[in-house]
């Protein structure tokens, strides 16, 4: 077992066994089962149907585009696809659950085995097994902070369509588990079969934890829920991981319970709200006959699936010789991958050179100006067409690579071209023998005692010289040049 | 039947004969709405509604007075009809019989009774029935229980069934011309039995369930209940039909069942399932369900006995799902949205207080025996075992339909029985709907004929099973029954 | 099969009903006489049956994703026991 996987403790290595259910609301106009609007953040209880509220004598019929979307989902994590499922309902009583079950698959999911490759920062690939996907309802919200005595429900969250996606115990690690949903992620952006917005919660993870020593069973796992970004996935398991050592090193035992995660003390806690014994006594929905998709209707999705981030990595790395990690951060987002692409069509030449020095532009100074101002690519000031206008200009040695970082600011503030911007502030640099040997006679002159220690063998003053003479011209000396009439004028 | 002196009365015609006085104008809806609204004050006694809403029935009549003066009547125009309070009513109480709904006004209507109203039917009232439809006696609703207007030499209060109770005891005294009824283990079919009408349960997915407060969703089903075969054949014609809001509706066209009811039984394969011959059925039964076969027989049907060998596993496996779903179907009653509150100190204690006081006995009964059978570890040996026990009950229909073209059986193994003779034991009680539950297991149509009278006086019904989606053979067979009969109604006597 | 007093008590706590000791006497024994009934159905091999689903049709109908409802506030609330700033209420839930 390699390092990476291998939690000390006072007792010597453990292993972590991770398991993540994520829940992803599908990307759809409607409900699930009824005919109201799912959009984020409207009055309460206007996007709530008759059939939300459960009012008496109402019927689920369900919506067509979140079937088509959890077949495209399951698809695309290389799953099966489950051509007859059924509609079970998961029994118990909540504020926010008005009819007292949710509308769940429980022995027959849509979706049956599927895996993900996930990559992780030093280039090695892990298969991570996903075991179902199934389609069930959201729940209402709750509002328990206005009233000290009393808590408000809002029903417009209720009925939405979620997709759960069950992975199977296979990941090891606080990294692999963030790879995962951020590979995840990607997919359902990339199908548009869920917006991937954590902050709002349509992607929502419940992971669950559990340690041993190396070859020994599973332990006892607890189950840590609604986990609502990457980073307190990755936290969240951390302080999960030394709790359950602590424990067992202590002589104790791990309870199999639900805790939260509170990211404001960085810690897990026991839900005792959960704590009532369930037993959700799941039955098919007699209102709901068996889900059946034909084979034409999986295959017709199939062949209108975009280009799936892994696809689109592999196609990168082939025809622009990128590494697999460049590639995999390129598509992780359909934003950068978009971005990337749009990029390349504006490159004058289209070379592995050229697509590299995109690529180290866009995840290098692209990236690190945009989490400098904490903004997305698509409020991006340097549209893709002009920052590869940028490449451009270094590519037919106009600009140099150091002076392309000045104009890389330039363009960030004004959005004008880089061609634009380089004859405005007068940045083009020079490529002419004549005043680039001017300056360097100017400075063999200045030094005729380093010009002697030179010629006596100390090559390593060859730098120095080359520094005065850019730094002379102000910067904009084709370095190539200035090397080439220096080494002349040396002899 | 016509030479009856109560013939003249309005409340005495039956639905087709009022339709063709209405526009023949004899009458106008508004006189025959009040007759009815009168009657319904004459017989408050026998509680059969819940609430009478003679404002908007007069109203509504005066509408189709209106559009029959235009000639623009629809099916049903200026009929007055009572509705089975577990359909909801747009802005009108409904409570399924139910303290834990009292008060409660759905801002929608359901399909079936929109489907009746938008075909012109005057809306007398909403009648009672067992609370949630779970009952064979109409002794669990909490607005008290109905009476049959029959009555024993003895004079005691008889039980008119359940759980249409209030349905059927309307149609029998003419306090509706007509009623919705919901059938989902025999509700239609034994009151109809016990108060001398005709109720139709058709085939599931045939009526739409959509805005009928759901007891066990994968049997009920909404019928008509009526004063004879024609009139069941014109009302179910206007229930009836494909709800995209029911993904359990059938999409199937609805025939006209009036037309069928018309053709006889000549070469009609006719079952007689010996398993039906209860130990312990009543003599006059036996004798009425063999006088059956023979009317039919006379009337050019072939009879053939046939063998549904797990007829007697249909209660138990009924006493299993029905519970299990209604356990589920009835958690939404929790004091939050609509209905009854009964306030708590916490959201557990404000359920719990709201639940037990809002449900009677027999529904807490059916929810805990409901709730027992999902949980955890008893799942396979109760719920799944009566699933699959459920499949064999239909298998043996469609067997027997390999042979015959319709089933005939008694609708009830006694006649209506006082209310104060009503059984302790939930299970002997249960034992009312051992000849009709088959039937909504197996999802198929039925109909029950008031056929002949005890040796006590009270009316017998006789029960047609058909194939599913197969109503017709129901009509056409009950026809020849009816015809053979000659049932005097209470109304005549 | 036989329902004791805990079981019957467990069971009426998933089912949110209180069942004090007055009537748990008369409810456990109407429970297990319903049970005792329905254990009849064991007499039947179903070893090689598929449990029945979907009633009389087999295939779920789709419906087209269109906001067809909602904004109803009126209607959601209309008999709802206890309202404020249009959301339903209830004794405070703790997590």
């Amino acid at each position: 077992m390699d390092n990476r996987y291998i939690y000390e403790g006072a007792s010597g290595p453990w292993e972590l066994v991770i398991g993540l259910e994520v829940h992803a609301q599908i990307v759809s106009q409607s409900k699930l089962f009824s005919g109201a609007a799912t959009a984020f953040g409207a009055n309460p209880n206007t996007q709530v149907s008759l059939v939300d509220a459960a009012m008496p004598g109402m019927l689920p019929v369900i919506n067509e585009v979140c079937v088509t979307q959890a077949i495209k989902t399951g698809l695309g994590i290389n799953a099966e696809i489950n051509l007859v499922s059924i509609f079970d309902r998961k029994n118990y009583f909540y504020a926010d659950l008005p009819s007292g079950y949710q509308i769940s698959q429980f022995n027959h999911p849509i979706v049956g085995k599927g895996y993900l490759d996930i990559e992780l920062e030093d280039g090695t690939l892990r298969r991570i097994g996903i075991t179902r996907l199934h389609l069930e309802q959201d729940a209402g919200k709750s509002i328990h902070d206005q009233h000290p005595e009393k808590s408000y429900i809002d029903l417009n969250r209720c009925g939405v369509g979620l997709m759960e996606i069950v992975s199977e115990p296979d990941i090891r690690s606080a990294e692999e588990a963030s790879a995962y949903v951020r590979k995840l992620r990607a997919i359902v952006r990339c199908l548009g079969t869920c917006d991937g917005n954590m902050d709002q919660g349509s992607m929502r993870v419940d992971v669950n934890v559990s340690v041993r020593k190396a070859g020994e069973p599973f332990g006892t796992r607890a189950e840590i829920k609604n986990v609502n970004s990457i980073k307190f996935l990755a936290l969240a398991i951390h302080h999960e991981a030394e709790r359950q050592i602590a424990i067992l090193e202590g002589g104790g035992e791990i309870v199999q319970e639900t805790r939260l995660f509170d990211a404001g003390l960085g810690i897990t806690r026991s839900m005792r709200s959960k704590e009532h014994a369930h037993d959700y006594r799941y039955f098919p929905d007699p209102d709901l006959p068996p889900l059946v998709i034909t084979t034409d209707m999986v295959e017709s999705i199939r062949a209108s699936m975009p280009e799936l981030p892994d696809d689109k990595k592999a196609r990168l790395m082939q025809d622009y010789e990128l590494s697999a990690y460049d590639a995999s951060l390129l598509v992780l987002e359909a934003e950068t991958a978009t971005y990337f692409e749009e990029g390349l069509k504006c490159l004058q030449q289209l070379t592995s050179k050229t697509a590299k020095l995109l690529t180290n532009w866009l995840i290098g100074e692209v990236f690190a100006a945009l989490n400098r101002e904490g903004k997305t690519l698509e409020e991006c000031p340097v549209s893709s067409a002009r920052l590869a206008g940028l490449i451009n200009q270094i590519q037919s040695g106009v600009i140099s690579g150091k002076i392309a970082k000045e104009v890389f600011l330039l363009m960030w503030e004004s959005g004008e071209e880089a061609a634009v911007l380089i004859e405005k502030h007068g940045l083009k640099q020079v490529s002419d023998d004549g005043p680039i040997l001017l300056i360097i006679d100017k400075v063999l002159g200045e030094h005729p005692d380093k010009v002697a220690e030179y010629q006596a063998g100390k090559d390593k003053l060859f730098g120095f010289f080359v520094g005065l003479v850019m730094k002379n011209m102000g910067g904009k000396a084709n370095p190539e040049l200035v090397n080439k009439l220096l080494k002349g004028r040396l002899g | 039947m016509t030479n009856s002196p109560m013939k003249n009365d309005l409340v005495c015609l039956t639905l087709a004969e009022a339709k063709v006085g209405l526009h023949q104008k004899k009458f106008s809806a508004v006189e025959l709405t009040k007759a009815y609204l009168q009657a319904m004050e004459q017989h408050r006694s026998l509680n059969a509604y819940i609430l009478e809403t003679p404002e908007l029935a007069l109203e509504s009549a005066k509408k189709s007075d209106e559009r029959l003066a235009k000639g623009e009547g629809r099916e049903l125009e200026g009929i007055p009809l009572a509705i089975k309070d577990l359909f909801c009513t747009e802005g009108i109480q409904t409570t399924a019989g139910s303290h834990i709904l009292e008060g409660f006004k759905p801002a929608y209507e359901s399909t079936v009774s929109a489907n009746l109203k938008n075909a012109g039917a005057v809306c007398l009232g909403k009648t009672n029935m067992d609370e949630f439809a779970m009952g064979s006696a109409n002794i669990t609703s909490y607005y008290g229980n109905v009476i049959n207007p029959w009555k024993r030499a003895d004079g005691k209060d008889l039980t008119p069934g359940g759980s249409s109770g209030g349905s059927a005891s309307a149609v029998a005294r003419g306090l509706a011309v007509a009623a919705t009824g919901t059938d989902t283990g025999g509700s239609i079919r034994q009151p109809a039995a016990f108060s001398g009408i005709v109720g139709v349960k058709p085939t599931y997915g045939r009526c739409s369930r959509w805005g009928v407060v759901a007891f066990a969703s994968s049997l009920d089903q909404a019928g008509p209940m009526t004063r004879d075969v024609r009139d069941a054949a014109l009302m179910l014609e206007v229930m009836a039909g494909y709800d995209p809001k029911d993904s359990t509706s059938a999409p199937v066209d609805v025939p006209s069942f009036e037309m069928a009811m018309t053709q006889g039984v000549k070469g009609l394969r006719v079952g007689i399932p010996k398993e039906y011959r209860l130990e312990g059925m009543h003599e006059d039964l036996v004798a009425l369900w063999e006088r059956g076969t023979q009317w039919l027989k006379e009337a050019g049907a072939e009879i053939v006995d046939i063998s549904l060998p797990h007829t007697k596993y249909s209660l138990p496996t009924y006493y299993v799902l029905a519970p299990a779903e209604a356990s589920s179907n009835l958690a939404r009653y929790d004091g939050v949205r609509y209905g009854l509150r009964v306030p708590g100190k916490t959201l557990d204690e404000l359920y719990e207080n709201t639940r037990s006081d809002g449900f009677g006995v027999e529904v807490q009964r059916r929810i805990l025996i409901g709730t027992y059978v999902l949980s955890a570890g008893y799942y396979d040996a109760y719920y799944l075992k009566a699933q699959r026990v459920r499949k064999l009950i239909a298998q043996d229909f469609e067997v027997a339909f390999q042979k015959v073209d319709v089933i005939l059986t008694p609708t009830t193994p006694t006649a209506a029985f006082a209310l104060d003779e009503k059984p302790t034991d939930p299970v002997v009680m249960y034992l009312n709907d051992v000849l009709t539950v088959p039937a909504n297991l197996a999802g198929l149509p039925a109909i029950s004929i008031p056929a002949g009278l005890s040796k006590e006086g009270l009316p017998l019904g006789l029960q047609l099973i058909g194939p599913a989606f197969d109503e017709n053979v129901l009509f056409r067979a009950g026809r020849v029954l009816e015809e053979n009969a000659s049932f005097k109604p209470i109304l005549e006597r | 099969m036989s329902l004791d007093q805990e079981t019957v008590k467990r069971i009426a706590t998933l089912a949110r009903l209180k069942l004090d000791a007055e009537r748990m006497g008369s409810m456990q024994h109407a429970l297990n006489s319903i049970l005792h009934f329905v254990e009849q159905l064991n007499e039947v091999d179903t070893s090689h049956v598929e449990e029945m689903v979907g009633g009389n049709r087999a295939i779920m109908p789709f419906r087209p994703d269109q906001v067809t409802d909602g904004n109803c506030v009126d209607k959601i609330l209309g008999n709802a026991p206890e309202v404020t700033c249009n959301m339903f209420v209830v004794p405070k839930v703790v997590e």
